[in-house]
């Protein structure tokens, strides 16, 4: 069985639907254990205070806020390459919670950095290259409700998440390539000894899972309205014709 | 129960509510849509049925 069957709407919505409930129960655990166990159950940190417990919202947002601009720059290159009509509308039902992602970790990261910074905001590289990755996202979505002929939409907007790239990737090494300005390194590292403390890591790690799975449950859902309103689309005018 | 948050009660509290706040409206938002659409769809497909 090939990879490009689910490219067929009917068989990927006949899938997602299976899958669905899932996704939606396995993301719903996670998240609300995950965070109950970081916000109830690990001690403060010796320098950070209670504010550590920002890290198990900061950091899986942080890191799904990229990552889903980089789901939409693959279904945006398998639009380009093989016009799969299912690729298109996946990166546009990821845009609006890559947004939300992006929009939780700064400003859970103003409130952490006001204490711990004596500063909400400061134009700091990291900060920046995520506060122009929002702007592409409000961008991305603008441009697909702006153009009416769906083909013409995911043509502009694969385009436009290829220049976005750009700053994907610039939000995650910004740290490593300027070693400028009051954001840290990452926070998680394989490396054992530039690892946080397991009484942070598990928990966190935890929540980083329940927000990939309610990204994957999201963008599932948002993908079949998406073909199921492409069809609709695609029947009015029908209509319209006969 | 409540752990004691000190003197950054509020910046902790705020980024919980926040995410909170965020998640919830993009889900309830998404679902909403899902049944919106799909009602459309069923019904203008039974039009074209019948």
């Amino acid at each position: 069985m090939s990879l490009w069957e689910y490219a067929n709407p009917v068989k990927f919505i006949r899938t997602t639907d299976k899958v669905l409930p899932w996704v939606w129960t396995l993301a719903g655990l996670c998240l609300v254990s995950g965070l109950v166990w970081g916000f109830f159950f690990t001690p403060n940190d010796f320098r950070q205070g209670s504010t550590v417990k920002i890290i198990y919202i900061h950091v899986p947002s942080a890191l799904m806020a990229i990552n889903a601009w980089l789901m939409m720059l693959v279904a945006s290159l398998i639009w380009i390459v093989r016009r799969h009509h299912v690729s298109a509308l996946a990166a546009r039902a990821a845009a609006p919670v890559g947004a939300a992602m992006t929009v939780i970790a700064l400003a859970t990261g103003a409130f952490w950095g006001q204490p711990m910074w004596g500063t909400w905001w400061a134009w700091d590289p990291r900060l920046t290259s995520f506060l122009i990755l929002f702007l592409f996202y409000l961008g991305y979505m603008a441009l697909w409700e702006a153009i009416e002929d769906d083909d013409t939409a995911a043509d502009l907007t694969s385009i436009l998440c290829l220049v976005g790239s750009v700053f994907a990737i610039l939000s995650r090494y910004a740290v490593n390539f300027w070693n400028q300005g009051l954001h840290q390194g990452a926070t998680l590292s394989l490396d054992k000894e530039e690892n946080i403390s397991d009484v942070f890591w598990f928990p966190l790690l935890v929540c980083i899972a329940g927000f990939v799975l309610l990204f994957i449950a999201l963008v599932f859902l948002r993908t079949q309205t998406e073909i199921r309103a492409r069809r609709t689309r695609a029947l009015l005018a029908r209509e319209g014709q006969a | 129960m409540m752990p004691d948050l000190g003197k950054y009660a509020f910046a902790v509290l705020s980024s919980y509510g926040v995410t909170i706040v965020l998640l919830s409206v993009i889900v309830l938002a998404s679902v909403r849509r899902a049944r919106k659409v799909r009602a459309a769809l069923d019904e203008i497909e039974n039009r074209r049925g019948k």
